[in-house]
């Protein structure tokens, strides 16, 4: 099905999300939709699937015009999204979740739903338990189950947002297989992304957004430098490696073992030193996250010994690590890192140092002002911490963190984050490294960060720990195959 | 419109619709709205010796809802209250009873047995905390639950340790020796001294949660326990302060209810308090510059409605119809508002 986009304008509020954006995709094939984050693709794609309705403009299939009021008038014209989150209901099974949005009948033709959902999966190579309950399962799994649905739902163009965020690199890779085949099969395929990379690999033409606007489009073969451009309105570049003289030993991890219902990870000897940057990589759910929680006293370790800035913090709560001077930052800002509904002054006085009993408005209220200005914050004090864009969201949470800290843990610091806004924030931990001797340890699915920002970087394989590789020592192919679990000396690799 | 005058609006309608409601209730009871409301308006504020009756139903209002402001805070819905109320008359009597031949001043034992009375509250509350935060009972359940036991508790302290000579009554138990009320205004059942309590902790709540750590603290834990425990805020430890500070102002509650009001311990001692300083903080929308002006009002229209079945031939329960029909009518244009900024929102952007 050939779509078109016939000027399409989107508020919200005072942002004009989506500005006369005009758009024609062909069938049978994929298209790439570029951007930063907050450029309006999420919103367009949103506006296509029915989620949202424009404020102006026309959606043409095949060239008649349509009317959608939901997601579900979008699947009867055969528009199905994937969204960044995966839309499904983790209690249930994988049937169910299958089965919901069947939309006709009273009795729900189970067997019939099984044995689709086994073919389909079949086809494209996804091993999808009918049976198991979607909580179990990884994104990547629960975005195959979504694929399969939309598909017996007779979805005729199908649209991923963000796919690639949070899978492993096994998962990306059946995931563009299914995406070739499936444009093959004259499906039209919308792929959203901010991944150079991705789309020149996958994309048949790109289209980029730029702050609403569509400001270009381009064919194979790519000129990167020039999508870069239209993305950014100039060229970014990560800089030189830049690493933060080494000082004393801050965090010392003695033969650790770390257990949680799903993985294990044991004798793990680790140095870390002031200044210096970890770099945790491997597949999504390997151990990684274990790791780091083990280290702020989150999760208390079944074996070996934690030491901090020379004491002995094995099993002790998380608030003893942090009056040592760790702290954690996690990569679920809204569930885990901030308070919705209190605003930036409020997250201010909560993370600051607390002086007597009585709040010092007008103290906290220029403390504030001050870390918008130097966190570059898009945000005034009293604005609720939700109702900032999900960037200046992560910019608020690297602004609560106190200066002076020894040790910072931080779970994806840049996931979700554009370009420019990941470069920033390095910029800013380094010069902790640099001026406040603070030591890193961090995780993220980004081989490229982790080799350009990291002085040494661990790899886990289903709960394995590598030995420390200097980050100058090594490059992605081979981080990317000991991820894979090559090289690793164990008794998994040894059977085929 | 500028927001003030736009909840302003919102507000007013809210009250049309709980009117158009309860007048509508009460046309189809063959009553006369207007009649009805002038009588409640009139067995309120129609003298001073019934708007003294108001405020000593106001203060054990005030009291409760201050204390459920705290709960709420946290996140948590003290539906306990009732209970700690009762508790609070319990203590309260407990002391009298045990001080009441002594020689100690009765101005001394007085002030314990309030004091016994806030800690019985307290100590219910902290019973609810410890089922809620260390055994995973949901404090619904639990404090629900609490209720009922309390009721239990006041039944058989009444008519079995407890019970007057000869035999026990609903009516309580031995009302006790004039020197141990509250000292009230000659002529009226108002005490002073029972009002102050209930200002000075509606001003301490409102400062509470207003300007210090403490009250900021405990609103990060009531909207996100887990960020709030990263941002180093030991969040069992405010839970349970949120629960033992509510059931004190609940048992404060009670302790005024037997020393300044009914001088004995009644089986309906709580006198439903708790459920309406529930209500109370729904309607205004958990914010404590609202609780003392709005537990007035709801204050009122309990004692308004007293004289009802006499002069119309109604049930009293009127007031409840009508309470309950604020709460909801609030809520809805709560809701309705939520929709129109959205719109009007949109609107404006378009321009």
């Amino acid at each position: 099905m050939e779509i078109e986009l016939r000027h399409i304008h989107k508020y919200f509020g005072p942002v004009h999300a989506n500005d006369d954006i005009t758009l024609t995709i062909p069938s049978g094939s994929i298209q790439g939709l570029l951007g930063e984050n907050g450029a309006g693709k999420s919103t367009l794609m949103k506006i296509l699937s029915g989620y949202l309705r424009p404020d102006a403009g026309e959606i043409r299939i095949n060239g008649s015009p349509i009317e959608m009021h939901s997601p579900a008038d979008a699947i009867r014209f055969g528009i199905g999204m994937l969204h960044q989150d995966p839309m499904d209901f983790p209690p249930m099974r994988v049937l169910d979740n299958f089965m919901v949005g069947y939309p006709e009948g009273l009795l729900l033709p189970r067997e019939e739903a099984r044995q689709a959902l086994l073919d389909l999966s079949a086809q494209f190579g996804f091993s999808l338990d009918p049976d198991a309950y979607v909580e179990s399962l990884t994104v990547g799994e629960r975005q195959q189950l979504e694929i399969v649905r939309l598909l017996w739902l007779g979805a005729q163009v199908l649209i991923f947002d963000e796919p690639t965020t949070g899978i492993s690199a096994q998962q990306k890779e059946k995931l563009f297989a299914a995406l070739h085949r499936l444009a093959d099969e004259g499906k039209t395929i919308i792929f959203v992304t901010h991944k150079l990379e991705e789309v020149e690999i996958l994309c048949d033409q790109v289209a980029v957004l730029r702050a609403g606007k569509l400001v270009g489009e381009a064919k194979p073969p790519y000129d990167l430098d020039a999508l870069v451009e239209m993305m950014f309105g100039k060229v970014v570049t990560k800089g030189e490696r830049v690493s933060a003289p080494l000082g004393k030993p801050v965090l010392q991890l003695k033969n650790l073992a770390v257990e949680s219902h799903r993985i294990r990870i044991a004798g793990v000897n680790l140095e870390v030193r002031e200044g210096e940057v970890i770099g945790l990589a491997g597949m999504e759910g390997s151990g990684q996250r274990q790791l780091l929680r083990a280290c702020a006293g989150l999760i208390r370790p079944v074996e070996g010994e934690i030491w901090v800035d020379g004491h002995n913090l094995t099993g002790k709560p998380y608030h003893d690590f942090m009056r040592h001077g760790v702290a954690y930052v996690p990569a679920a800002r809204l569930e885990e890192g901030l308070v919705p509904n209190l605003t930036l002054l409020e997250h201010m006085i909560l993370a600051d140092e607390q002086r007597g009993l009585i709040i010092d408005r007008q103290a906290a209220l220029d403390l504030t002002k001050e870390r918008i200005k130097t966190f570059n914050i898009r945000g005034r004090p009293h604005s609720t911490i939700e109702s900032l864009s999900g960037g200046n969201q992560q910019r608020a949470l690297l602004a609560l963190l106190r200066p002076g800290l020894r040790l910072l843990l931080m779970e994806h610091p840049t996931r979700g984050l554009d370009m420019e806004s990941a470069i920033w924030v390095w910029q800013t931990l380094k010069r902790r490294c640099r001026e406040e001797k603070t030591a890193i340890f961090f995780m993220s699915s980004d081989l490229e960060e982790i080799l350009h920002y990291s002085d040494r970087i661990l790899v886990f394989f289903s709960g394995q720990v590598s030995e420390p590789i200097p980050a100058t020592e090594t490059d992605i192919e081979q981080l990317g195959q000991l991820i894979g679990g090559r090289g690793f000396n164990t008794p998994e690799e040894a059977t085929p | 419109m500028k927001p003030r005058w736009e909840n302003l609006a919102f507000a007013t309608a809210a009250v049309f619709v709980a009117l158009a409601f309860t007048s509508l209730v009460l046309v189809t009871a063959g009553a006369s709205p207007f009649e009805a409301y002038w009588y409640m308006l009139k067995g309120s504020l129609g003298s001073w010796s019934k708007i003294s009756d108001v405020l000593v139903a106001w203060v054990p209002l005030l009291l409760a809802t201050a204390g459920l402001l705290i709960t709420f805070a946290a996140g948590l819905w003290n539906i306990g209250v009732e209970g700690q109320i009762v508790l609070g008359g319990i203590f309260t009597t407990w002391v009298l009873r045990l001080l009441q031949d002594s020689t100690l001043s009765p101005a001394f034992i007085l002030i314990l047995a309030i004091a016994a009375g806030a800690l019985g509250g307290a100590l219910w509350a902290a019973l609810a905390g410890v089922l809620k935060v260390f055994g995973g009972v949901n404090e619904i359940f639990g404090g629900l639950g609490l209720d009922f036991v309390a009721v239990a508790l006041t039944l058989w302290l009444i008519f079995g340790p407890w019970k007057r000579p000869g035999i026990g009554s609903m009516s309580g138990t031995e009302p006790f020796p004039k020197e141990l009320w509250l000292p009230t205004i000659p002529g009226s059942r108002l005490s002073l001294w029972a009002l102050f309590i209930g200002l000075v902790s509606i001003a301490i709540v409102y400062f509470l949660l207003s300007g210090t750590y403490f009250g900021l603290k405990l609103k990060a834990v009531g909207k996100n326990p887990r960020a709030a425990y990263l941002l180093g805020i030991p969040t069992t430890r405010y839970l349970m302060m949120a629960f033992v500070l509510s059931g004190l102002f609940a048992g404060l509650a009670g302790a005024v209810q037997v020393t300044a009001v009914y001088h004995r311990l009644i089986p309906a001692i709580s006198s439903g308090y708790g459920w309406l300083g529930l209500m109370v903080s729904m309607l205004i929308n958990f914010q404590p510059a609202w609780a003392a002006p709005v537990t007035f009002f709801f204050a009122a229209l309990n004692i308004g409605s007293i004289q009802l079945p006499i002069v119309l031939k109604l049930d009293s329960s009127l007031s409840g119809v009508l309470q309950g029909a604020l709460v909801l009518s609030f809520l809805l244009m709560g809701g309705v508002r939520q929709r129109w900024l959205k719109k009007h929102q949109q609107e404006a952007s378009d321009d």
